[in-house]
């Protein structure tokens, strides 16, 4: 056994759409893996491979030491797993859905009983432990989700999307959780979502596009690439006005639909003579340091939608 | 033993606590057969003299038999139909990617199948006496006992469609295009004698036959009033047991070769 999730070439096609393109990663204990990209990236597909759901179409995973293609039984025992659609039976209490999954994982008795009062008390659930799940809030069913998942002390938990569907408080609640997971238990964490914020938050990034693994890194490094500020310009106008910016000021512009998208060092003081030069054509305008979101839109000069 | 078994319980015990909080299944499966029986039934008494049977047996009572096997057939498939969206999105994907054998989620959800249709039969059988079928002790385990080998296949077949199905709708086409012409060709509506010899040739190919015999012949055994051209209890009980054990390998066979 050892403490990494390593991806090798990893090609998952359905029929003749590729889902997944010859993608390689690594992940170690103790990190919060992101995987970003939007919606159809192959997000969910990996999230499938992973959890042991589906089999790749070619290349190799191996989960702390585990060939996934050859030891899935023993894997699955070391796996945590949150899907995106809720995972828990709405007609039973809190303490019967983490029973019913104890005993799948063979814990019982004293053992199983323990174990679960100590996670709904990690959780801030024991308040609600009598109750069915449908009487729970969004925020509070993801916080049993991963109770559950964590029921049975897995090496590694995989979620996907944890965040969707819930509001800002719950996400960043969910974030606290996961954090402190990673850190006093020393479990391996991977996440996929669509929420950049959320990205930010992680140890490592990889962004996904149309199934390629585009880059990987932590949310710094992955920002590196971009120096100086982006500006991000909204017109009705995208080509008359991206002409006669490029004709007026030096610099280079991307256009995304319609916005113009521009890296330069002094951005403030750039948009200043944008909004002065151009003051009818401009809907609106974006300036800041660059977030994971324009680094997702240089490398693959998509939208991030 | 006890690990292996924990699984197949833990399985087993969801599905009775859920129709245990969702009481008004228990009127949809019953309520349906049982004015079917009562309307049709007291409809062709008055017209109809099923052939083959005694005189004194009218058809609402020949038709009760037949009530009661298509009470475990609705149960089987309403305690199976979930498994079509829980295996797609929701409950069941947590028990897939849990370390646990095909077999012993078959098993677990095949015996909560067997558990509800059978206390949905025993409760129909105690109309049994009001349209004066009268039974003894033997009589009484016999036929409990031949309701569970029947409820077991049945709910066996429910979950190899259901695991099959990718949606809920699929899975009623599948019940009114087989399920249902299978119990009306099963001697649960009509008996084979008297019908056209290539129909009563399907009703004897018709595995549900020999479930819908047995169970009439079991509820007889004190007062033997069957005749005509009927397969004996024990051939009844051999079959339907092979159709248990095909069912239940079919469905754990299904069950493997399926992930999402």
């Amino acid at each position: 056994m050892n403490d990494k999730i390593t991806v090798e070439n990893l090609t998952h096609t359905y029929g003749t759409r590729c889902a997944l393109d010859n993608i390689s990663f690594t992940v170690s204990r103790g990190e919060i893996f992101c995987l970003l990209g939007p919606n159809g990236s192959g997000k969910t597909t990996l999230f499938k491979i992973l959890s042991t759901l589906m089999k790749p179409t070619s290349g190799n995973v191996d989960i702390l030491g585990f060939d996934l293609n050859t030891k899935s039984k023993a894997i699955r025992k070391l796996l945590g797993v949150v899907f995106q659609h809720p995972g828990l039976d709405i007609k039973l209490t809190v303490t019967e859905n983490l029973r019913h999954h104890g005993h799948l994982y063979r814990l019982k008795g004293k053992t199983l009983k323990h174990r679960i009062s100590e996670l709904l008390e990690q959780f801030g659930i024991s308040d609600r432990s009598h109750d069915t799940v449908e009487e729970l809030s969004g925020g509070l069913r993801r916080r049993v989700e991963i109770a559950k998942a964590m029921l049975h002390s897995p090496s590694v938990l995989l979620l996907d999307e944890p965040s969707s569907g819930l509001d800002v408080g719950s996400r960043r609640q969910l974030n606290d959780s996961l954090n402190s997971l990673a850190i006093t238990e020393n479990i391996l964490i991977l996440l996929t979502t669509h929420h950049l914020d959320e990205a930010d938050l992680s140890t490592r990034v990889g962004m996904l596009d149309s199934g390629r693994l585009v880059t990987v890194g932590t949310p710094d490094e992955l920002k590196d690439v971009i120096t100086g500020n982006v500006v991000l310009i909204e017109t009705t106008n995208v080509d008359t006005l991206s002409q006669a910016i490029a004709e007026r000021f030096e610099v280079s512009h991307t256009l995304i639909g319609n916005h113009i998208y521009i890296e330069c060092e002094q951005g403030h003081e750039f948009v200043k003579e944008v909004a002065a030069a151009f003051p009818n054509d401009i809907r609106s305008v974006r300036v800041g340091k660059a977030s994971l979101e324009d680094v997702f839109t240089k490398l693959t000069g998509n939208p991030f939608v | 033993m006890v690990n292996v078994l924990l699984p197949v319980s833990t399985i087993w015990w969801r599905e009775i606590i859920r129709f245990y909080r969702q009481r008004s299944r228990l009127l949809s499966a019953i309520a349906q057969p049982l004015v079917f029986w009562i309307l049709i039934g007291s409809g062709l008494s008055a017209s109809f003299q099923p052939s083959g049977q005694s005189k004194e047996t009218t058809y609402i009572e020949y038709f009760y038999p037949g009530i009661v096997v298509l009470v475990l057939l609705f149960t089987a498939i309403f305690a199976t139909i979930s498994v079509v969206n829980e295996r797609r999105e929701g409950f069941l994907q947590g028990v897939l990617i849990a370390p646990v054998a095909r077999w012993s989620i078959v098993l677990g959800q095949a015996l909560g199948g067997t558990t509800l249709a059978l206390l949905q039969g025993v409760l129909l059988l105690f109309l049994a006496p009001l349209i004066g079928i009268r039974f003894g002790l033997s009589s009484l385990c016999l036929t409990i006992g031949v309701m569970v080998i029947l409820a077991f296949g049945l709910t066996n077949l429910g979950l190899i469609i259901a695991w099959r199905m990718d949606s809920s709708q699929g899975f009623h086409a599948i019940m009114n295009l087989i399920l249902i012409p299978i119990w009306l060709l099963s001697g649960a509506f009509f008996p084979s004698i008297g019908a056209p010899s290539w129909l009563a040739w399907v009703m004897k190919l018709n595995p549900l036959t020999y479930g819908v015999t047995a169970f009439r012949n079991s509820l007889y055994l004190d007062t033997a009033t069957i005749n005509g051209n009927m397969p004996t209890l024990g051939f009844s009980i051999l079959i339907i047991s092979l159709f248990c054990i095909l069912t239940y390998l079919g469905a754990t066979y299904t069950a493997s070769t399926k992930t999402v």
